[in-house]
C-alpha cells in the first residue's frame, strides 16, 4: 500500500526560484514530515554501494504538515465556456463523426451540454452507452430518458451520429451511418421518439469526449469519458442554423480548440488528447498533418489520459543561493508509508559552479514514468526474467489514474503519445529499480566517491536553453539512457561539441527517439513510435508526425541523425538477464587512447558490477555507415552476452535466425573515443550497464579507473588535436 | 508447436544451476516457451521486503486488477524464478520435476 506520495511543479530549479510541493496521503488524513534531502545514491541493494542521503538541515520548509489525500481529474476532453449562444437553444441537433475504441465498456459521452451523473444529471448528450449504441441522452429533475440506436458500433470504424430534438414538436430523431459501408451491413434507419422534455442547463459548459461533474474545488471535473477519436462537431438549432462548428484542423499544436461558426465558441483541450490524427478522409497521399492538415481533423481522446494532477500546494521553498547543485528530494513520511519526491538543483543561470556537468535524462524519464511495460509488454519476461512487483506496481496497476508512460497502450489498445511531469511518478525514485534517476544515481554515487565536484543540469533546461546551458562546462556527463532528445536538445549537444566540448556518454540506446516539449503546456512531452525501432506500440498509419511540432518523430536515425553521428555508437541490442565484459581492442593501445588506459593493464574490463558486467541492459555499437566517424577508435568491445539479447528489430531488414547474444556478432557493446571540432571530444560507452560498475571494489576497479582518466583529461584545458 | 521434453531433467538442472545468463540453445526455447504465457493468470512474484523476500502471485484477468498471493515466499528470485519452473514443466509436461 502506497501511504504517501507527491510531485513538484517542475524538476529543475535554480537558487533563488521558488519550488512548489504538492502531497497526498492516500490513507486519509493525518500528519507526515517533509525533509529535504540531497541524493547521493539510490541503490540501496544489500550488495550495492548502499543508498546514501544528506539531510539538508537548514532547509526552512523541514518539518510537519497536515496531510490529506488529494483526487486526480483524468480523461481527456474539449471544454467550452457557457455562452448566452448555447442558453438560447430551446431544441438542438448534435453531429459528428467519430471512431470509437472502447464501445460497450460503460456509457461515454461524445458531446453535449450534461453536468451531473449519468443517471441523476441534467442537460443533453450524444453517448455510445453501455452496449455500444449511439444514444441521445436527456436529462432534467432528476429524470433521465434515453433514445438508443438500435445497432451497436464497431470499434475503429468511422461513423457520422446525429441527435436531434425539435423544440415544438418535442420529436427526437437519432441516426448513425458509417461512412464506407462493409459486408455484412444493414441500412442505417433513423431511430425516432417524443422527447420527454427538452433539457436546459445554463452554467454548465459544452463538452466533446466527456460530461461534467460538479467538483468542489475544480468547479467542473471530466466523467464519462470517451474513448476514440472525433471529428467535426457540430451544434446546430432545431431550425438548421449552425451554432457551433468546431474545426479540429486548427491550431493543431496547440490546447485551443477554433469554432468557425457565428458565435466563435471557442474552447480549449484537458488532459492532453492526441492530436493530429487522421480524419476519416485521410488519402494517405501525406504522412503528415503540416502537409494537409484537413486530412488531420481529427483528435483522438482518452479515459486514461493526464497532463496535471493540479493538486494544491501543500508547501514551497525558495532555493537558497548557496545550495550546492544536485539532486535532491522531498523526503515525505507518514506511518510506515514515505516516499522521495525528487527535482534537480541547477546552479544559477549562465554560470557553471563546477567543471563537470551531470545532464539528468528528463526526458527519458518521463518516457518511462509510471510504465507498466515491465509486465505488461512482450518483451517483459522474456528478457527480464519473472515480472516482480513492488508495492509501487501494485499501486498503479489499479490507479491508471497517475497517468501512463509513452510506452504503455491506453485502455483502448491505442499507444500512449504523452508523459507529463505533473503528476507523482513513482519510478524515478531512489530505492526503486535500477533504471533511469536510480541508474543514474550510480553516477553521482561515484563522482561524490572521487570527491569530484559537478553540477547537475537537465535536459528540459537544455530544450529551452540550448548551447548555452552547456558551453560553460568544460565536460558534460550523460546519464545510463539518455534515449529521448527534442531537436533543440540535439542540437544543443551538437553544437557543444562542435564548439569544443567534452562529453562522456555513460549509457546505452541514447539519442534514440525523437520527442518534443509542448510550448503551451510546461512540463508536457510528446512522441510517436513510428513504424521501426524496439518499441511497444506502432502509429497508426500516417501518425508519425508530432502534433507540436509537425516533425517527424520516431528513430532519430530516420530523421537523418543516427546516434552515430553524434556520439559514436547507437543501439544494437538488448537483454535484462545478465550482463558481461568488454575485451581491449588494438585501438585502445593507440597513443590517442593512451590517457584512457593509464594504469589499466588487464586486457578484459568491467568483468563485474551490480549487472554481473558493465556491458548490460542496452548496447550500442559503431556503424560508419550512419554516422559513426572515420577517426573514432574503437577501443573495447564487450562478448559473451547471453541468449536473451538478440540485434535489435530496428537495425535489420528482415529476422532470420542467428541473431541472439551467441551467435550474432552484432550483439556487443562498443567503447568509443574521438576528437570533435575546437578541440573537443567524445568518450562512449555504449552500455547501460556501465554505470552499475563504477562502485565495485570501493570504486578502485578498471570501470571507474577508465572513467576517472576520461573525466581528468576531459576537465583539462589542452585541447584535443584531430588526427 | 513446441513441447517440452519430460525426459530432459538435465536442462532442468542446467535451469536451476544458472537461472539468469547464457543457456544452451534447448534450455533456452523452453525458456522462452514458459515465458510466452500471456498476462491473463500469468505467474509473477510481489515483493514482500525489498531485497530479501519475494511471494508468489498471479495475475487476474488483466492487469488492472490486483493480483492474487499463492503462499508461497522465498528468499530470493533465483528460487521463485525455480519454483515456477518446476510448476510451468508440470503444467506443460504433465509430470513433475522431482529435483530441488
Amino acid at each position: 500500500m502506497i501511504e504517501i506520495l507527491g510531485y513538484t511543479d517542475r524538476l529543475a530549479v535554480r537558487p533563488g526560484e521558488t519550488i512548489e510541493f504538492k502531497v497526498s496521503r492516500e490513507t486519509g488524513d493525518g500528519f507526515y514530515r517533509a525533509d529535504i534531502v540531497r541524493l547521493r545514491c539510490g541503490d540501496d541493494r544489500p550488495d550495492g554501494p548502499g543508498f546514501q542521503e544528506e539531510l539538508v538541515v537548514d532547509a526552512v520548509v523541514n518539518g510537519d504538515y497536515q496531510g490529506r489525500k488529494q483526487e486526480i481529474d483524468c480523461g481527456s476532453y474539449v471544454s467550452i465556456p457557457p455562452a448566452a449562444a448555447f442558453n438560447a437553444l430551446a431544441g438542438f441537433e448534435l453531429s459528428c463523426l467519430i471512431w470509437p475504441t472502447l464501445p460497450g465498456v460503460g456509457e461515454q459521452t461524445v458531446m453535449g451540454r450534461w453536468s451531473g451523473d449519468s443517471e441523476t444529471g441534467m442537460g443533453y448528450a450524444l453517448t455510445i452507452n453501455s452496449d455500444g449504441k449511439p444514444c441521445l441522452r436527456l436529462g432534467a429533475d432528476g429524470k433521465v430518458w434515453r433514445l438508443a440506436f438500435p445497432t451497436p458500433v464497431t470499434a475503429r470504424r468511422w461513423y457520422r451520429v446525429t441527435a436531434r430534438v425539435e423544440s415544438k414538436t418535442s420529436e427526437a430523431r437519432l441516426l448513425c451511418v458509417p461512412l464506407e459501408e462493409r459486408w455484412g451491413d444493414r441500412p442505417a434507419v433513423a431511430c425516432d421518439a417524443t422527447a420527454p422534455f427538452v433539457a436546459v442547463t445554463e452554467d454548465t459548459p459544452f463538452t466533446i469526449a466527456a460530461h461534467v461533474v460538479r467538483d468542489a474545488r475544480r468547479g467542473w471535473r471530466g466523467a464519462g469519458h470517451f474513448n476514440g477519436k472525433i471529428e467535426a462537431p457540430e451544434l446546430r438549432d432545431d431550425e438548421g442554423r449552425v451554432v457551433a462548428r468546431w474545426d479540429f484542423a486548427q491550431d493543431i499544436s496547440g490546447i485551443a480548440i477554433r469554432d468557425t461558426g457565428p458565435h466563435r465558441l471557442d474552447g480549449v483541450c484537458i488532459n492532453l488528447p492526441t492530436r493530429a490524427m487522421t480524419g476519416h478522409n485521410w488519402t494517405a497521399e501525406v504522412m503528415n498533418w503540416r502537409q494537409r492538415p484537413q486530412e488531420y481533423a481529427a483528435i483522438h481522446f482518452h479515459e486514461d489520459d493526464l497532463y496535471d494532477c493540479a493538486w494544491d500546494t501543500d508547501f514551497t521553498w525558495t532555493i537558497p543561493q548557496t545550495l550546492k547543485s544536485g539532486i535532491y528530494a522531498a523526503r515525505l513520511r507518514a506511518g510506515a508509508g514515505e516516499d522521495y519526491v525528487p527535482f534537480f538543483v541547477l546552479p544559477p543561470k549562465g554560470v557553471a559552479r563546477a567543471p563537470v556537468a551531470f545532464l539528468a535524462s528528463s526526458a527519458t524519464y518521463l518516457a518511462y514514468a509510471n510504465s507498466h511495460d515491465h509486465y505488461e509488454d512482450p518483451v517483459a519476461e522474456r528478457c527480464h526474467g519473472l515480472a516482480v512487483l513492488s508495492p509501487a506496481d501494485l499501486f498503479l496497476m489499479q490507479r491508471r489514474d497517475f497517468g501512463l508512460s509513452t510506452y504503455d497502450h491506453h485502455r483502448d489498445g491505442s499507444g500512449s503519445c504523452w508523459s507529463s511531469r505533473l503528476r507523482p511518478i513513482l519510478n524515478i525514485r531512489p530505492k526503486r529499480a535500477l533504471w533511469s534517476l536510480n541508474a543514474d544515481l550510480h553516477i553521482t554515487d561515484w563522482l561524490e566517491a572521487i570527491g569530484q565536484a559537478y553540477d547537475v543540469i537537465d535536459d528540459e533546461t537544455l530544450h529551452k536553453e540550448g548551447l548555452a546551458l552547456l558551453e560553460n562546462y568544460s565536460c558534460v556527463i550523460t546519464g545510463t539512457h539518455p534515449e529521448y532528445f527534442s531537436t533543440a536538445m540535439l542540437k544543443g549537444v551538437a553544437s557543444y561539441l562542435d564548439a569544443g566540448g567534452r562529453l562522456m556518454y555513460l549509457g546505452g540506446n541514447g539519442f534514440y527517439w525523437r520527442v518534443a516539449f509542448h510550448e503551451e503546456l510546461p512540463g508536457a512531452m510528446e512522441m510517436r513510435r513510428g513504424e521501426a525501432g524496439t518499441r511497444m506500440w506502432t502509429s497508426e498509419p500516417g501518425e508519425t508526425g508530432l502534433a507540436t511540432t509537425g516533425e517527424p518523430s520516431g528513430m532519430w536515425r530516420h530523421s537523418g541523425y543516427a546516434p552515430q553521428r553524434l556520439v559514436g555508437v547507437g543501439f544494437i541490442s538488448e537483454g535484462f538477464d545478465s550482463g558481461s565484459f568488454y575485451r581491449r581492442l588494438p585501438a585502445s593501445h593507440d597513443p590517442r587512447a593512451q590517457f584512457i588506459f593509464a594504469g589499466v593493464a588487464e586486457e578484459i574490463v568491467g568483468d563485474f558490477g551490480v549487472f554481473g558486467g558493465a556491458a548490460a541492459l542496452e548496447l550500442d555499437i559503431v556503424n560508419p555507415k550512419v554516422g559513426t566517424p572515420a577517426h573514432a577508435l574503437r577501443l573495447a568491445s564487450s562478448e559473451g552476452h547471453s541468449n536473451v539479447y538478440v540485434v535489435a528489430q530496428g537495425e535489420v531488414g528482415a529476422n532470420h535466425p542467428g541473431m541472439d547474444g551467441i551467435e550474432s556478432p552484432l550483439v556487443r557493446a562498443d567503447m568509443v573515443f574521438f576528437e570533435t571540432l575546437n578541440g573537443g571530444a567524445v568518450f562512449s560507452t555504449g552500455s547501460i550497464g556501465w554505470a552499475g560498475s563504477l562502485a565495485h571494489d570501493g570504486y578502485d576497479n578498471n570501470i571507474s579507473r577508465i572513467t576517472r582518466n576520461v573525466l581528468e583529461r576531459f576537465i583539462a584545458p589542452a585541447p584535443f588535436a584531430m588526427p | 508447436m513446441f513441447k517440452v521434453d519430460p525426459s530432459r531433467i538435465d536442462l532442468a538442472r542446467e535451469f536451476r544451476a544458472k537461472p539468469f545468463g547464457r543457456h544452451s540453445d534447448e534450455l533456452q526455447r523452453i525458456l522462452n516457451f514458459f515465458r510466452s504465457d500471456p498476462v491473463a493468470h500469468n505467474f509473477c512474484v510481489v515483493c514482500t521486503k525489498p531485497h530479501q523476500e519475494w511471494a508468489l502471485a498471479r495475475f487476474r484477468a488483466t492487469s488492472r486488477e490486483p493480483v492474487d498471493l499463492l503462499g508461497p515466499v522465498y528468499g530470493s528470485l533465483e528460487d521463485a524464478e525455480w519454483d515456477i519452473f518446476k510448476l510451468r514443466w508440470r503444467r506443460h509436461t504433465g509430470q513433475a520435476l522431482e529435483i530441488d
